[in-house]
Formats: structure tokens, C-alpha cells, sequence
């Protein structure tokens, strides 16, 4: 420092323009750094299955339900079945999820005020804090049972348990990305529609939504995600078992599950090992196609 | 009482306290029937919380609490058996910021409509208050090709005149207004200032604004507040040449404020 007042941009010292330079690269590698790890799983999780893709019968894998991996005379790899587990079970889960969901972010953000609005968050937040192998606990030792009772069929870990499960594990998201888009819409428009003389339920349906469903869209969105992806859970309530479910209460076996199931006995570099990993690129491509929706339907949105 | 069915709101030792904070105190007045009374004041005086008695929007925030009593149309709008729903049917309000639903234009002048009746309303009659409504404000001829656009895209101006607009379908006896121009440029701020003219006689009408000179030009009669209290009301000619309160005559005078 020099004695005589110079302008602020003389004083500053050489140490602190190469921080200002660190920092800045180093923003830039941690903002480059996600795509580089997308695309760097991507391409370990091909490169694995790559050598299958050639004698791969692609008939077979998409539309055949015979799932016979480990076979010494004639394997058979049809993912049909498990494909049609993994939608079924999401797509079940999500139609318990989504009103759910979306009813209770509705409750927390509309009606809910000071200490309850709190605690219900906080609650909530805590249901997304349980790890799923503890829900697949649930699934075996609650909820088999129930089923089992309740509607008088014969195996408790199928379909509709391992949906419950997926429902109740993507409620959270669920509800704190919804009640976040809810809170983003301006108060103006409720004001606005209280004003006149809109109840409140009047004002949530004819405004709130349609203002939010932006983000009530991304919400629903990233449960969907939550559900495709899991897989301890699933593995532990689907039952397991490779067929096209004809009810609710049919077992199911999903993609998730299979990989995690057989990959550990596989010798690597296998045929079977490796349409294992193409199961994987399945699934990356099926998020992958899921979130690429999402945001080119919310862009749309937005657009108009 | 015929001198009493000229005032079309009333209130009587109005106090309201925001938790601890009391906003107004022993509040008296009577507005006259079909004119325009502005509230001035200046900021913090009370003047936005006196206004949104009158519909209660103020008990949104749960820790409001209000004392006294206001008489709007002869009946105690604070009595239990009071409908919000229909009080706030016959008391519009425009506010600050031009704040026009996210629908289409159409929709956010039948949305007073569609809330308000029980079965449905036929297209016919929907179709038809849009035109009236929009034609009494000034909109029809813009806007007649663009009822599906959305309400939000419009010019400010165009969504305050709107935000007015869909008061008007469901006939209210009183439009408050919470500083309706202050968003907007010279040209908007005469265009609403001649629609309220357009208006008078028919709607009683409120108007709080920041603004001293459109309360002299735009208002028949002048409310001046200070600190939650309401120092003088008199007729706008009245109260900025001859202000009987030496508050008033130094407010008017721009000495604070």
C-alpha cells in the first residue's frame, strides 16, 4: 500500500487479479465438469455392452418376454417383460403419486400457515430422507401381508406394492418442487381473484394452477424420474418374477432390478454381462427421452 | 335519515392493528354515493389499509385485527353472517400494479362471471358482457380481434383498463382503486383518470393515490390522513384552497409527504 490515495482499481494487489483468475477457471471446470461425467457414464456404460451390440437380436431384446440369461444351450435375453415391469410399476405409482402430491402441495402452500406449514415440511422432507432398501423392508414385512389380507390374493410382493412404495418415495419431490412453483406465483393473482369474491378453492383452480403448472409439471416430472430409476425397493416388493403382469396384483420384475440382481453374478465380459449393460443404456436412453420431454414441454409452455 | 342514503360507506371508531402496530385509529367517515373521494396522505398514513377494509382483503394476512365497525349499503360488513363472497362481488378493486389474470383477455373479463354463478353461464351472455364491459372501458375496438391473447402481454395501460374491465360484469355498487396510475406513463394515467369520469354516478368510487394533483383533478371529494388518523374530508375544491387543518394546508403545500 502506498501512501498517497490511488484509484481502487491500482490498489488492488497482484494476489488477489490470480485469485479472481483461479476462481474463475475454476467455476468454469465444475460447470463443464457435469457434462463431462454424462457423457463420461454414458460411454463406460456402452463400452461395456458395446462387443453384444453386433449378435444382439434386436427383435428378441425389444419384444420378447423370454428372459432366459443363464441357459447352457440356448440363452434367450427378450426385455420385453422386464420393460413393460419398469412402465407398469411407474406408471401405477405415479397415478397414486401425482394427485397426492400435488394435493399436498397444494395443502401446504395454500392453506397452511406459520408452525403447521413447518412441521408438514419438515415431515415431508423426512419421507424423501429414507433409504430405499428400508422401503423395500416395508414393501416384505407391511405391506405383503396387508395385500394379502385386504384383497384376498395370493402373493403380497407384486405390482401394486412395489407402485405404493415408488408413490410414496416420490410424493416428496413431489410436493417441495410443486409448493416451490405454487410460492413462485406472484400474490398479485391471488389478490387479484379473492378480490373478486373467488373462494379459495375457486382461486386454486382457475389461477394458482394454471399460473404453477410449470413447475407442477417439473414436479410430476422428476417423480416420474425418481420412480424409472429406482431400484432397491422394486427389487425387494415387485416379487421378481419375469412375466407381463396381467393385474395389479401380478409380480413384475423391473430393468433396475435385473441389473442389480445379476450383474454380480456374471463373469465380466460375458454375453450376459454385457446385455446387462445394454439394459443400462436402455435405461439411461428412457430418462434421457423422459427429461428431454420435460423440458421441451415446459419450454413450450412457456412459449405461449 | 334521507341525508344517510346519500353515503354509501360508512365507518364508525375503525381502529386496525397489523399484530402490535396500530394502522388506524378511531377512523369516521362517510363517502357520499357515486362520487369520487380520493385518499391522500402521505406513505405509512393508512391510507391502502383503510381502502382494503372495504372488500377485508386485508384479513388475508392472518395477524390482522380490526375494531369498529363499517357500513356498506346499511349492513355492518364486519357482522359474522356477511358472505365475503358477495361483498367482494358488489365491492371491486384495481390495484397498484395493472394485475390481469394469466388467462386470455376474454376470460379474465368473464372470470367474475364463471366464479359467481352456480350452473354455468350461456356463451351468448358471456359473449356479450365481454363487449359491454370492454366498450365501456375503451377496449373493444383493440382488442375485439384479440380476446384469445393472452392478458398478461398486453400494455400496461391496456391490462389496468382491463383489471377495471372485469369489475364491471358483476355490477358492483363500489370500485375501490389503490393508486391505479401508478405504473403508468402520462397518456394511461389520463386515459384511466377519463374513464373514472366515464364511470361516475354509476359506482361509487375510492381512489387512494400518492399523487396530489390527480386527487384535485380527478376526485370530488378529498380525504387527507396522517399517521392512521383522518385529519380532514372535505370537497376537493375545499380541502386544497381553504384547508381548514394546518397539517393539511403543509401537506398540500408539499412541505412533507
Amino acid at each position: 500500500m502506498t501512501d498517497e490515495p490511488k484509484p481502487t482499481r491500482a490498489r488492488r494487489s497482484p494476489l488477489a487479479l490470480v485469485t479472481e483468475r483461479v476462481v474463475e477457471v475454476l467455476i468454469h471446470v465444475s460447470g463443464f465438469s457435469a457434462i463431462l461425467f454424462v457423457f463420461g457414464i454414458f460411454f463406460f456404460v456402452f463400452k461395456e455392452g458395446a462387443p453384444f451390440l453386433s449378435k444382439l437380436d434386436w427383435m428378441q431384446f425389444l419384444f420378447s418376454s423370454e428372459w432366459i440369461p443363464t441357459s447352457s444351450v440356448q440363452p434367450k435375453y427378450g426385455a420385453w417383460a422386464l420393460i413393460v415391469g419398469t412402465m407398469s410399476v411407474t406408471v401405477l405409482g405415479m397415478l397414486i403419486a401425482v394427485p397426492f402430491g400435488l394435493g399436498a402441495a397444494v395443502f401446504v402452500s395454500e392453506f397452511c400457515t406459520g408452525r403447521l406449514k413447518e412441521t408438514l415440511k419438515i415431515v415431508i422432507e423426512l419421507l424423501a430422507a429414507i433409504p430405499s432398501v428400508v422401503w423395500g423392508f416395508i414393501g416384505l414385512k407391511v405391506m405383503s401381508p396387508l395385500i394379502i389380507s385386504v384383497f384376498q390374493v395370493p402373493v403380497g410382493v407384486n405390482l401394486f406394492n412395489a407402485a405404493i412404495l415408488l408413490a410414496l418415495m416420490s410424493v416428496p419431490i413431489m410436493v417441495s418442487i410443486g409448493e416451490d412453483a405454487l410460492k413462485a406465483v406472484p400474490d398479485t393473482y391471488r389478490e387479484a381473484a379473492l378480490a373478486l369474491g373467488a373462494t379459495r378453492w375457486q382461486t386454486i383452480y382457475r389461477v394458482l394452477i394454471p399460473a404453477g403448472r410449470n413447475g407442477l409439471l417439473a414436479a410430476v416430472l422428476l417423480g416420474v424420474g425418481r420412480a424409472i430409476g429406482e431400484t432397491m425397493a422394486v427389487l425387494m416388493a415387485t416379487g421378481h418374477a419375469v412375466k407381463i403382469p396381467h393385474s395389479i396384483f401380478d409380480p413384475v420384475r423391473t430393468l433396475t432390478a435385473t441389473i442389480a440382481a445379476e450383474l454380480g453374478e456374471t463373469s465380466q465380459g460375458s454375453p450376459h454381462y454385457q446385455v446387462l449393460f445394454l439394459i443400462g443404456v436402455l435405461l439411461f436412453s428412457i430418462t434421457f427421452v423422459v427429461n428431454l420431454a420435460a423440458d421441451l414441454i415446459v419450454k413450450g409452455v412457456r412459449r405461449q | 335519515m334521507s341525508d344517510d342514503s346519500q353515503f354509501c360507506i360508512t365507518t364508525r371508531d375503525l381502529s386496525l392493528w397489523y399484530a402490535k402496530f396500530q394502522a388506524l385509529k378511531q377512523v369516521n367517515l362517510n363517502i357520499r354515493q357515486g362520487l369520487i373521494t380520493s385518499l391522500i396522505g402521505p406513505s405509512g398514513c393508512g391510507k391502502t389499509t383503510l381502502l382494503r377494509c372495504f372488500n377485508r382483503v386485508n384479513e388475508r394476512c392472518g395477524y390482522v385485527t380490526t375494531t369498529g365497525e363499517i357500513r356498506i349499503l346499511d349492513k355492518n360488513i364486519y357482522d359474522p353472517d356477511v358472505s365475503l363472497i358477495s361483498l367482494r362481488k358488489a365491492i371491486g378493486m384495481v390495484f397498484q400494479r395493472p394485475n390481469p389474470l394469466p388467462i386470455s383477455v376474454y376470460e379474465n373479463v368473464v372470470f367474475g362471471l364463471r366464479i359467481h354463478s352456480e350452473g354455468g353461464v350461456k356463451k351468448s351472455e358471456l359473449d356479450a358482457a365481454v363487449e359491454v364491459a370492454l366498450t365501456e372501458v375503451g377496449l373493444w375496438t383493440d382488442l375485439k380481434d384479440r380476446l384469445n391473447d393472452k392478458a398478461v402481454g398486453l400494455q400496461l395501460e391496456q391490462q389496468q383498463k382491463l383489471c377495471i374491465a372485469r369489475l364491471l360484469p358483476l355490477k358492483p355498487e363500489i370500485i375501490l382503486m389503490d393508486e391505479p396510475c401508478s405504473a403508468l406513463d402520462v397518456d394511461g394515467t389520463r386515459a384511466i383518470e377519463e374513464l373514472m369520469f366515464s364511470l361516475k354516478g354509476r359506482y361509487t368510487m375510492v381512489i387512494v393515490t400518492h399523487n396530489m394533483m390527480q386527487a384535485r383533478r380527478s376526485s370530488d371529494e378529498c380525504i387527507f390522513m396522517l399517521m392512521g388518523e383522518v385529519v380532514e374530508h372535505s370537497r376537493t375544491e375545499e380541502l386544497f384552497l381553504t384547508p381548514k387543518n394546518a397539517k393539511t394546508a403543509e401537506y398540500i403545500e408539499g412541505r412533507y409527504g
